[in-house]
Order: C-alpha cells, then sequence, then structure tokens
C-alpha cells in the first residue's frame, strides 16, 4: 500500500511544527498576546498628552516675585512657584525646577551649578537666570521666561506671529513604537521559535532519531521556515491591527511591502535561531546564547527610542545589526509609505544575515 | 577446527544482513568499542549483551551509520555507511534508539503518519497502529503516554517503514512485565514476517526468548557468541547448585563430586557447575553426612546466560 501521495515529509514536518507550537500555551502567549499586550501598554503611557509646562522657580527674596510670577505665568509653557533660595537652590539640584529667577547672581554662598547672566558683561543685572544649561528642558524654560519677561515689560513685537500645532498620527511616540514592536516581536519569536524547539529536541534525542530515517535535513530545517511564515501572518498582523483600532497608527505603505519586509525579517531571525541552536546541546547555553545576541539589539535597535541618540561613530555598527535593518525597513514602510527599494541596504544588511546564518547553521549542524 | 571452517562457509554461502570486522570507536581514554567481528545473517535476531558501559549502544549506533567508526569495516545489508547513499539506504533499515522521547505535544497517530512521511514505502499508519496495540490511544498527546506505550509507539515509528533490518537499543528496559511481555509479541510479528533483529539488551530472559544467537560483550570487545543454550552449556553447564555450610568444605574435595565442573564460593555461599543434578545431588548429600555436617539454603537452578557473563567477567550482568 503506497500512500507517498498523502504523505510529503515537508508538509507533515510542517504541520506537526505548527501543532507543537499550538499547542503550547507558553510559546503561545509569548509569540501572540505578549506583543499585543506591550504594545497597549505602552501606547497608553505615552498616549497624545497636552504639552507639559516646564516648572520653574523665582527667588523669593526678590520684593516684586508676586507680580514678576504674574507676568511669567502668563507664557503657556511654564508653571511658576516662589521659593526660598534653600528651596530653589535643592530643587534645581534635583531637577524638581529647570530654572531659578532671581535678582541676585547667586542663590547660596558655594554654588556648584553654573549661574547664567543675562549679560554676562554686568554684574548688576535686572534679572539673574540660574539653570544648568545642559539640560534641554533648562534651555526651553531660559528663552520662555525671557520671553514671557520681556513682553510682560512692555516689549514691543516687530512682527507678527501665531502658533499652528500639528497633531497628525505619524508623527506620535506610538507611530514610531509599533513597527519597532513588530521588529522586537519578529525577532524574538523567530529566534526562540526556532532555537529553542531545535535545542529541546537535540536533548531529547528527536534529532538522532530523525537523523536514523531517510528524512531530508533540509526538509527539517525547511519546515521551520515555513511553520514561522505562517505565524508571521499572525504575529505582525496582530500587532498592526492593534495599533490601528486603539491608537489609529496607519501603515502607509502598501501591504506588499510590509509583507515582503515582514518575510525577509521572519527568515532572518529564524536562520540566527537555527545557527544559535545548530551546537548547543543544554537549553541552559541556548538561552545564554539567545540573550548574548537578542539584548544588545532591543537596546541599540531603536525599537523603544531612535539610535540616532547614540554618538555618531557608533552609528554605521549599529545600522549593521538585522534588527535595525529590520526596524528601519518597517518604518519607512508604516511610516513614510516609502516603496521597497528606498530600503534596499537595508534588505540587503538583513537577508545577509539571514543567509550567512543558515549556510553556516547547515554546515555546522549537529544532529546529536 | 573443521567444525569452525563448516561455520564460516555456512554463513557466507547465506546473506549475510550485517558483517563487520575489527570496528574500533574510542572517546580520549575509552575504548568505548575496541575491535568487534559481528555476523549477522538475514531473517535472524541477534541480541548484544552486556552491562550498561559495554559499548553496545555505541556499536549499535556505528551499525546504524549514526557514529563513524575510528577503523574497522562495517557492510549493512552490503552497504557501506558514507559510500554515497545513506539516506537512500535508510529506507531499508529502522532503528529504535535507547531513551528517545518523541515529541510530547503530538498524537500518537501523527507522530506515527509524520514518520511514515519520511520513507517512499511501507505500512498504512492505520495498520501499524492496529498491531502496535495504539489504537486506542490513538489521539492521546505522547506526553500523556505510560512507559510501555511510549515503547511501543517507538516500535511502531520504526515498523512502519517496513524495514529489512532493525536495530533496538534495549527496547524493554524499565519496563513492566506486563508491558515488556507486549514489546516482544510486536518484535515477533516483525520476525515472522521474514525481518532481521539485532538488538541489545541486560534482560536475560529477553534474549532467552527472542534471540538465535547472542554475543556478550563488556569494555568493548566481545567475549562470547553463540546460541543462548549453547553458550550457557559450554560455559557454565546445565544446572546451578548452590548451599551453605556451616563448617565448610575443602574445594578440592566438592570439585571431585562426579558431574562437577566447577566451584566457587562467593559470601560464604558454594556454587557448583554441574551437567546433571541426579548425578551430584546424592554424591553432594553423602559427602555432607560422611563429614557430619549441616547443610542449609540448598538451592538448585538452571543455569542462564548470567552465570556466563560472571564467568566471563567476574561481574554481574545487570548493574541493578
Amino acid at each position: 500500500m503506497s500512500e507517498r501521495g498523502i504523505y510529503h515529509p515537508l508538509i507533515e514536518l510542517t504541520i506537526a511544527r505548527i501543532k507543537e507550537t499550538v499547542r503550547e500555551p507558553e510559546a503561545m502567549f509569548w509569540i501572540f498576546v505578549f506583543p499585543v499586550l506591550f504594545a497597549l501598554g505602552l501606547g497608553i503611557a505615552f498616549r497624545d498628552r497636552v504639552p507639559e509646562r516646564i516648572p520653574v522657580a523665582i527667588d523669593s527674596r526678590m520684593p516684586d516675585s508676586e507680580k514678576v510670577s504674574e507676568i511669567i505665568s502668563q507664557s503657556y509653557r511654564l508653571k511658576v512657584k516662589i521659593l526660598s533660595p534653600a528651596d530653589a537652590f535643592q530643587d534645581l539640584r534635583t531637577g524638581k525646577v529647570a530654572l531659578v529667577l532671581s535678582r541676585e547672581p547667586e542663590l547660596m554662598q558655594s554654588q556648584s551649578l553654573e549661574a547664567h547672566r543675562v549679560n554676562p558683561r554686568s554684574a548688576d543685572a535686572d534679572f539673574f537666570f540660574i539653570y544648568d544649561p545642559t539640560r534641554s528642558e533648562s534651555q526651553i524654560a531660559r528663552l520662555a521666561v525671557n520671553d514671557a519677561l520681556q513682553s510682560g515689560m512692555g516689549r514691543k513685537e516687530m512682527v507678527s506671529v501665531m502658533d499652528k500645532e500639528v497633531r497628525e498620527p505619524g508623527a506620535r511616540y506610538i507611530d514610531f513604537l509599533i513597527p519597532g514592536l513588530v521588529g522586537m516581536n519578529l525577532m524574538g519569536s523567530g529566534m526562540w521559535g526556532v532555537g529553542f524547539a531545535i535545542v529541546f529536541a537535540r536533548t531529547r534525542k528527536l534529532l538522532k532519531r530523525y537523523a536514523a530515517t531517510p528524512m531530508r535535513r533540509s526538509h527539517f530545517l525547511l519546515a521551520f521556515m515555513l511553520s514561522r511564515l505562517l505565524f508571521l501572518v499572525w504575529e505582525v498582523g496582530m500587532v498592526i491591527a492593534c495599533g490601528w483600532l486603539f491608537f489609529n497608527v496607519r501603515v502607509y505603505g502598501s501591504l506588499l511591502s510590509l509583507t515582503l519586509v515582514s518575510i525577509i525579517g521572519a527568515l532572518t531571525f529564524a536562520g540566527m535561531g537555527l545557527l544559535v541552536a545548530s551546537r548547543a546541546t543544554t537549553i541552559e547555553s541556548a538561552t545564554g546564547w539567545m540573550n548574548f545576541i537578542m539584548l544588545p539589539m532591543y537596546l541599540l535597535s531603536g525599537c523603544f527610542f531612535s539610535y540616532s541618540r547614540f554618538p555618531e561613530f557608533m552609528h554605521p555598527f549599529i545600522r549593521a545589526l538585522p534588527l535595525t535593518a529590520l526596524n528601519d525597513a518597517m518604518r519607512a514602510v508604516i511610516n513614510q509609505g516609502a516603496p521597497l527599494f528606498h530600503s534596499w541596504l537595508e534588505l540587503i544588511v538583513l537577508s545577509a544575515w539571514g543567509a550567512i546564518s543558515f549556510i553556516l547553521a547547515l554546515r555546522i549542524f549537529r544532529w546529536q | 577446527m573443521d567444525d569452525e571452517a563448516k561455520k564460516l562457509s555456512e554463513a557466507r554461502s547465506e546473506e549475510l544482513a550485517l558483517r563487520c570486522r575489527s570496528v574500533k570507536k574510542y572517546y580520549g581514554s575509552v575504548k568505548a568499542v575496541d575491535g568487534v567481528d559481528l555476523e549477522v545473517r538475514i531473517g535472524e535476531c541477534f541480541g548484544l549483551l552486556g552491562p550498561n558501559g559495554a559499548g553496545k549502544t555505541t556499536l549499535v549506533e556505528v551499525l546504524e551509520g549514526l557514529t563513524r567508526a575510528d577503523s574497522g569495516e562495517v557492510l549493512v545489508l552490503g552497504y557501506q555507511w558514507g559510500s554515497g547513499d545513506d539516506c537512500g539506504f535508510r529506507e531499508r533499515i529502522s532503528v529504535q534508539l535507547q531513551e528517545t522521547q518523541l515529541a510530547d505535544k503530538l498524537t500518537v497517530e501523527e507522530t506515527v503518519r509524520l514518520f511514515r512521511s519520511f520513507y517512499k514505502k511501507g505500512r498504512s499508519v492505520e495498520e501499524v497502529i492496529q498491531k502496535s496495540g495504539l489504537a486506542e490511544k490513538r489521539k492521546e498527546r505522547v506526553q500523556k503516554l505510560s512507559g510501555g506505550t511510549k515503547q511501543r509507539l517507538a516500535l511502531a515509528c520504526a515498523l512502519v517503514s517496513e524495514p529489512e533490518l532493525l536495530f533496538l537499543d534495549e527496547p524493554t528496559t524499565g519496563l513492566d512485565p506486563q508491558a515488556r511481555y507486549q514489546v516482544w509479541e510486536i518484535v515477533e510479528e516483525f520476525r515472522s514476517r521474514g525481518g532481521t533483529i539485532i538488538l541489545t539488551t541486560h534482560y536475560m530472559e529477553e534474549a532467552a526468548r527472542l534471540c538465535e544467537r547472542v554475543a556478550i560483550m563488556d569494555h568493548g570487545k566481545i567475549l562470547a557468541m553463540g546460541g543462548p543454550k549453547e553458550l550457557v552449556e559450554s560455559y557454565v553447564g546445565k544446572e546451578i547448585i548452590e548451599f551453605n555450610a556451616e563448617q565448610g568444605f575443602e574445594m578440592c574435595v566438592l570439585e571431585r563430586l562426579p558431574g562437577v565442573l566447577g566451584v566457587e564460593r562467593k559470601n560464604g555461599v558454594y556454587v557448583l557447575r554441574v551437567l546433571e543434578l541426579n548425578q551430584t545431588l546424592p554424591a553432594l548429600v553423602s559427602e555432607v553426612e560422611k563429614t557430619g555436617q549441616r547443610l542449609s539454603r540448598l538451592i538448585s537452578r538452571q543455569a542462564t546466560l548470567e552465570d556466563v557473563f560472571m564467568i566471563l567477567t567476574g561481574g554481574k550482568l545487570r548493574d541493578e
């Protein structure tokens, strides 16, 4: 009785792989539920909010402190409180206020913070702005206080200006976050999903048992890749749908581009998971390697904040990381709606990681 | 000499399922397999006996093509491992590894079906499930199965390809007698279809029941080979008499009793290997009376492969 027609090893292996994953409640949680909860949590934490007023303090030794406070409070950017020099100094030092306005050049006898004066050449200026110039918030406070003070004291505006606020979807933090989450998700489930299953099967001597059959090695490894592609639809889809439904995050690029970037990303990290798992003989050592590889990328590759915050000289290195390439390509598609060829460099970097990992894994793979 | 030449020519005249010559496999300074010669005929059930760490599993894995030997020649069904189409050749053999744990989350049926898909030809999944007594458990996940059922499933996975040669590495270790019996039945069914089996075990009843020939192995070497009965008779004799005696005997007195092949004293117990009970026992009793001693705990039993092993190695076959 020949049944070859019904049972193709690649199909059977892929189905088995999918069933094994679906029947593992923990895996289902980490792959499918966790990213959504994560996106929701972060989205709520960083949802749209009224721009915060910057807290500044007025030296209570000033006789006209009440009046000055009133003038400065006109600025919608500032929140003003009147404090004794000691309190003001304490709050400035701990970052509770961004700037202290005083008529004296120094707050305390031994003042560690740099005192900036309106006119550095004159020791007897009307006001002194005391703040730390390396804090961007303090820089803004400095401008806003000066502005409010000058116009409150009767400065004439030379030209008329008006604020126009832009709060379009696409420029918010959640818009930045969602593509990063998709990338992070693809990396995590690709590497854990493939790596763990293989190391687990090796420790149970199941790999050896398979190696004793005529099963083609490539079928076995391809089944992992194929099952990854199936889960990918859900993994990417859920996060994107969640972003769209709850935070109105739009995908500006084409669905085809999104799919292609996702597939390349998923295969790349499946290949890297395969490489990590190709020799590891214990779950512990595999876990160690996974974390060693993934943790720096969680930090550096711009999942939660842009890697432009890292020093310039690190950028070439950061951009060579696979997760950075995936996140950048993802953002180009989702946020900018750029055509796929826009991200050619990222896609090449990504594919290279995937291809090299897969080929290397095939070479050094241990079945027992 | 004449006999041996006869045996050799006999073996050559029949087609061999397996032949290996001076196979060696060392792991560092550990000589796991240290020069093994074997011939297994087609249709035969051949048993490798030995304690844990004797090198049985390493030898079997060399024969299965899962481990490369350091030196020596292995021919399985006329095929030499690494000579081209290992993958294709695996269509013809099946293995059951010691301690393989199949995928926990798959059901019995899914597991057999998966293994079936690896082979071009074979038996139907349904038939193998029925024959292995797994019909009631077919929808059960592997993780929920008992040890015996898991082992029957492992056998089903090995048999679903209808192999010519089946390797079984300790198929019943750790199973209760009933589960062991069920495994034996499946193995015997395979034999009745003309299959060849090479199995390792450290259970004597298993070897005696299933195997036509056995090889006793220790420290990577084969110490003796032959049919279970012949081995016992040639190395031990037919019967064993064990007894305690209060004052003790001179060993030479016991050795001179009729039909005695050998005498040993272990922890105060005398062990006589004898040809016939009714020849030796009366003589022993009269010797006891003559010296005015008292016998205690007299036991007589049939000699087993375990006794063969004890004589060959001075150790115990099972280290339980």
